[in-house]
C-alpha cells in the first residue's frame, strides 16, 4: 500500500531495464525502444497482470465474436475504415456463454445482470448480450461520484448500471472451495496487490488449489527463451533459471501464457509461423495489434469533496448505450462505440495532485498553483471512455532490429498509429462526455479532439491485444478456435495474444474463458492418445 | 567512500527526529538551535542546500500551508537519487540513444543523478539568491528535463509515506486530506457523501507496527 514503490516505480510489473518493446508510428519511421513505463504496463513475478489489474469482469459483446461478418452486413464494405483487418473469432458468444459464467463463478463476480436468457434486468446493463445466470455476488457499494454519475445518465435517458467487479462484494467461497473475503475498499487495488484477497488474483484464486496437486510444481524467477520444436511438435523449453543457470525442459504439451507480448515474441524467436508482412499481407504471426481508445477521458471538479481515498479497482458506474454499434445515428463516421465511466478506484495522493480545471494557475509549480491544488484537492474525476480499437493491416508486432533484451534476444517491435476512425470516437465521445458532465452539474475541462499520435507515456489500460490471433483457418489466424497453434499441434497460446482486435471491454474475464477452452482441448488430447 | 555529508534541517518542522529515528539513520542533534543533521547518501551539502532552495519554490512554505521544506523533499530525493532508480536500474538504458518524437518520451542516455549533477551545477549560487530571484531562474530552464524531474520529485516528496524520507511528520498528507493506508473503509465507502471525510493520517510503519523499507533501501 506503498503508492510511490508500487504505482509510480511499478514494483509488481516487469523490470524495463531487462526487456521492453520499441515502437514506431509507422513502417516508415525508426522504432526507438520505449524505455520507461507508460501507456501499458506488464506485470512481473508469479501471476503477472492478473495480480495487480483493477478488477473489471466484463464480458464482449455478441457481435464483437462475428465483427468481420456483422460490420460487413450492418455497413457494407464500402462504409467501413480503410485498411481494415478485424476478424470473425471462430467461436461465438454462445459457445462461451457457459464458461464465461465458469469464470465469473470461479472469482466471484459482484454484479447485476442487465439480460437474463433476452429479459431485460433494470439496474443492469440491459445492452448486454443474454446471460443464463445472474452473478454469483450482488454489486459494490457505490461512492458519491458514481451516484452523481447515474444520476445524471439516467437524466439523459441512459441506463447506467454498475460494473462488474473481480472484488469481492462480500465474503465468497467458490465451487474450488477457496474462501476470500469482502472488499475493504482501501483504494488500492490497481497496480497493487489486495492485501485482503478479495479481488481475484492467480495467487489467491488459483495457486491455493494448484499447490495442492502433487504433480504441481511452480518455478519462479526464470526467464523462457525458446520454445524447442521438431516436426510440428514442441519438444520442451530452453529457459534460464533464478540463479542463472541454463535449462532444457523436457515437455509433452506446452502451453505459452505469457503476456501478450511474450507469447508474440516467444513464437518469433522459437521460428514458429511464419512473420505477418503489412506490404504484402502475408503471414500471420504478429498481426492485428491492438490497444484500446482509453486516451479521451474527461476530467471533471465537483463542489463537494469526493473521499476519493476510498474505492476498489472496479468500483464505479458505466453507461453502455454507445457500446458496440447501438446508439449511433449514422454521421458520426463510425462503426464502433464503446462506453462511458465514473469510477472510484481509490484516488492516491502524489498523483491526484494538481488536478485542477485547466487555466485555473499559469504555472505548475509555485505559490499560486500550490494554492490552486490545495483549493481542487478531492474535487477531480473522470468520466472515462472505453472505445473499441479495431485492427488495420498497418498495425502489427515483429522482432527489433536492433535493440535486445538482457538475454541478447531482439525486442518486440510495435508498429502502431491511431487512424482516422479512432479520432472520430474521440470526438463522438467527447460530445456525448459533454452531455454527462453538464448533466452531472459538475465543471469540466473542455475536450479538444483532434488527431493525436500513439504516445507511450501517458498510462491508458494494459490491454494490449492481437499477435497470435485465433481463428478458423490457417490462413487468417496462428492459433485454432481452442488455442492451439495450428502449426505445432502441442502447443496452447492462451491470452490476449488470441484476440483478432479489442472489444471494449477489459480483456481478462474473455481471456479466462477462452483459456477454460482451451484447458479443456488440451484435456481431451491428452486423454485420447496419452500423449497431446 | 568520500567524506559523510549532512544537510542541516529544522528539527521542529520536520515532526521532530522521531522519523529518521525510525528508519534506522545516524543523526546529529544540535541542541541549541533545534536543527537535524542529516547525512546525505547523494548530494553534497552544497548541492543539497542548491535542491532544497529549488524544491522550496517549486512548493512554497506560505499562506496556504506548509511546503517541501518542512516536508524535508530534499531527503527523499537524496535517498531516491542513492538507491537503484537514480541508478536507473528500473529504466532501459541500452543503446543506440536516438532523438525521436515526444510521444516516446525520455530518451536520453543521463540517469536521474546525472540529470541532478548537471542540473544542479547549472544553479551555482542559487541558495543565496532572493526568493523573486530564484524564481525567474527557475522559470528559464522550466522545460528542461532536469527541472520536469524536479518538479516531480518534490510533489513525490511531499505525499510519499514518510519511510522514504519525505512528507515528514505526514505534512503533505495533513494538508490535503489524505488519511495514510487504511486496512478498511467498508463501513464508510457509501457515507460522507459530498462532506469531507478527514482521519488523522497514519503512515504505513504505524499501520502494520513495524518498520517498513522502502525499495530506495534494498539496491
Amino acid at each position: 500500500m506503498d503508492e510511490l514503490d508500487y504505482a509510480l516505480r511499478f514494483r509488481m510489473m516487469q523490470n524495463i531495464a531487462e526487456e521492453t518493446i520499441t515502437h514506431r508510428h509507422s513502417g516508415r519511421d525508426a522504432a526507438v525502444p520505449v524505455r520507461q513505463y507508460g501507456s501499458f504496463l506488464p506485470g512481473g513475478g508469479t501471476g503477472g497482470a492478473g495480480e495487480h489489474w483493477q478488477g473489471m469482469a466484463f464480458r464482449f459483446l455478441e457481435s464483437e465474436f462475428t465483427l468481420a461478418s456483422h460490420l460487413k452486413e450492418r455497413f457494407g464494405a464500402a462504409r467501413l475504415p480503410d485498411g481494415l483487418t478485424v476478424q470473425d473469432w471462430g467461436v461465438t458468444y454462445r459457445d462461451l456463454e457457459p464458461l464465461y459464467w465458469r469464470v465469473e463463478l470461479m472469482m466471484g463476480i459482484s454484479g447485476k445482470a442487465g439480460n437474463l436468457r433476452g429479459e431485460r434486468v433494470a439496474g443492469g446493463n440491459v445492452f448486454e448480450s443474454p446471460r443464463e445466470h445472474e452473478y454469483p455476488l450482488p454489486p459494490l457499494k457505490r461512492t458519491f461520484a458514481a451516484i452523481r454519475f447515474h444520476e445524471a445518465a439516467e437524466k439523459l435517458g441512459y441506463h447506467p448500471f454498475p460494473f462488474p467487479a473481480a472484488n469481492l462484494s462480500e465474503a465468497y467461497t467458490n465451487p474450488d472451495g477457496v474462501t476470500r473475503a469482502g472488499c475493504a475498499y482501501c483504494g488500492f487495488c490497481e497496480r497493487f496487490g489486495c492485501m485482503v484477497g478479495a479481488k481475484a488474483q492467480p495467487t489467491n484464486t488459483l495457486l491455493p488449489v494448484l499447490s495442492k496437486r502433487k504433480n504441481f510444481e511452480l518455478r519462479t524467477g526464470c526467464w523462457v527463451r525458446r520454445i524447442v520444436h521438431k516436426d510440428g511438435r514442441a519438444t520442451g523449453l530452453e529457459y534460464v533459471d533464478a540463479s542463472g543457470e541454463e535449462v532444457f525442459q523436457p515437455a509433452d504439451a506446452v502451453v505459452l501464457a505469457a503476456f501478450t507480448i511474450s507469447n508474440v515474441k516467444l513464437l518469433a524467436l522459437s521460428k514458429i509461423g511464419e512473420q505477418y508482412d503489412a506490404a504484402t499481407g502475408k503471414g500471420t504471426l504478429g498481426k492485428n495489434l491492438t490497444h484500446q481508445v482509453a486516451a479521451a477521458a474527461m476530467r471533471v471538479f465537483f463542489d463537494r469533496p469526493l473521499n476519493s481515498f476510498m474505492g476498489a479497482g472496479a468500483l464505479g458506474t458505466m453507461v453502455a448505450d454507445f457500446d458496440g454499434d447501438h446508439g449511433f445515428r449514422g454521421d458520426e463516421g463510425i462503426v464502433r462505440g464503446g462506453t462511458f465511466t465514473m469510477a472510484s478506484p481509490g484516488g492516491r495522493p502524489i498523483a491526484a495532485f494538481g488536478s485542477m480545471p485547466a487555466g485555473t494557475a499559469q504555472s505548475d509549480w509555485g505559490t499560486e498553483w500550490k494554492a490552486a491544488s490545495l483549493a481542487w484537492a478531492d474535487r477531480a474525476a473522470l468520466i472515462g471512455f472505453n472505445g473499441e480499437h479495431l485492427a488495420y493491416r498497418q498495425n502489427y508486432m515483429d522482432l527489433d532490429p536492433r535493440y535486445k533484451d538482457k538475454m541478447g534476444d531482439p525486442l518486440i517491435r510495435f508498429t502502431l498509429d491511431w487512424t482516422e476512425h479512432e479520432h472520430r470516437q474521440r470526438a463522438f465521445a467527447a460530445s456525448v462526455q459533454t452531455r454527462l458532465a453538464r448533466a452531472m452539474d459538475v465543471r469540466f475541462d473542455a475536450p479538444r479532439p483532434g488527431p493525436t499520435k500513439y504516445n507511450v507515456v501517458n498510462y491508458q489500460s494494459t490491454h494490449i491485444q492481437g499477435g497470435a490471433v485465433m481463428g478458423a483457418s490457417p490462413e487468417t489466424s496462428v492459433v485454432d478456435t481452442h488455442l492451439r497453434h495450428w502449426q505445432v499441434r502441442n502447443l496452447w497460446v492462451v491470452g490476449a495474444s488470441a484476440y483478432p482486435q479489442n472489444a471494449s471491454g477489459n480483456p481478462t474475464l474473455t481471456a479466462l474463458a477462452l483459456t477454460y477452452r482451451a484447458a479443456d482441448d488440451l484435456i481431451a488430447a491428452s486423454s485420447k492418445g496419452g500423449k497431446a | 567512500m568520500r567524506r559523510r555529508e549532512f544537510i542541516s534541517l529544522p528539527a521542529q518542522a520536520l515532526g521532530g527526529a522521531f522519523l529518521y529515528a525510525v528508519a534506522g539513520e545516524r543523526l546529529k542533534l544540535t541542541a541549541q538551535d533545534g536543527a537535524v543533521e542529516v547525512p546525505l547518501r547523494f548530494f553534497t551539502e552544497a548541492e543539497a542546500k542548491v535542491v532544497a532552495a529549488a524544491c522550496a519554490r517549486i512548493f512554497p512554505t506560505d499562506a496556504s500551508g506548509p511546503g517541501a521544506t518542512e516536508a524535508g523533499a530534499v531527503i527523499y530525493i537524496d535517498r531516491q537519487l542513492a538507491g537503484p532508480y537514480g541508478r536507473d536500474k528500473f529504466r532501459y538504458t541500452q543503446g543506440p540513444f536516438e532523438a525521436s518524437v515526444p510521444e516516446h518520451g525520455y530518451q536520453g542516455k543521463e540517469s536521474p543523478r546525472e540529470l541532478y549533477r548537471a542540473g544542479v551545477a547549472m544553479l551555482a549560487g542559487f541558495a543565496e539568491l532572493e526568493p523573486a530571484q530564484q524564481d525567474e531562474k527557475l522559470r528559464t530552464i522550466e522545460k528542461s528535463v532536469f527541472f520536469r524531474l524536479l518538479r516531480t520529485h518534490t510533489i513525490e516528496g511531499m505525499f510519499c509515506d514518510p519511510m522514504h524520507g519525505g512528507n515528514a511528520g505526514l505534512v503533505g498528507w495533513q494538508m490535503i486530506g489524505f488519511p495514510g493506508p487504511r486496512m478498511s473503509y467498508r463501513e464508510e465507502v457509501d457515507q460522507h457523501h459530498g462532506e469531507a471525510f478527514r482521519l488523522k493520517p497514519t503512515s504505513l510503519t504505524q499501520v502494520v507496527g513495524r518498520p517498513v523499507r522502502g525499495w530506495e533501501e534494498e539496491g
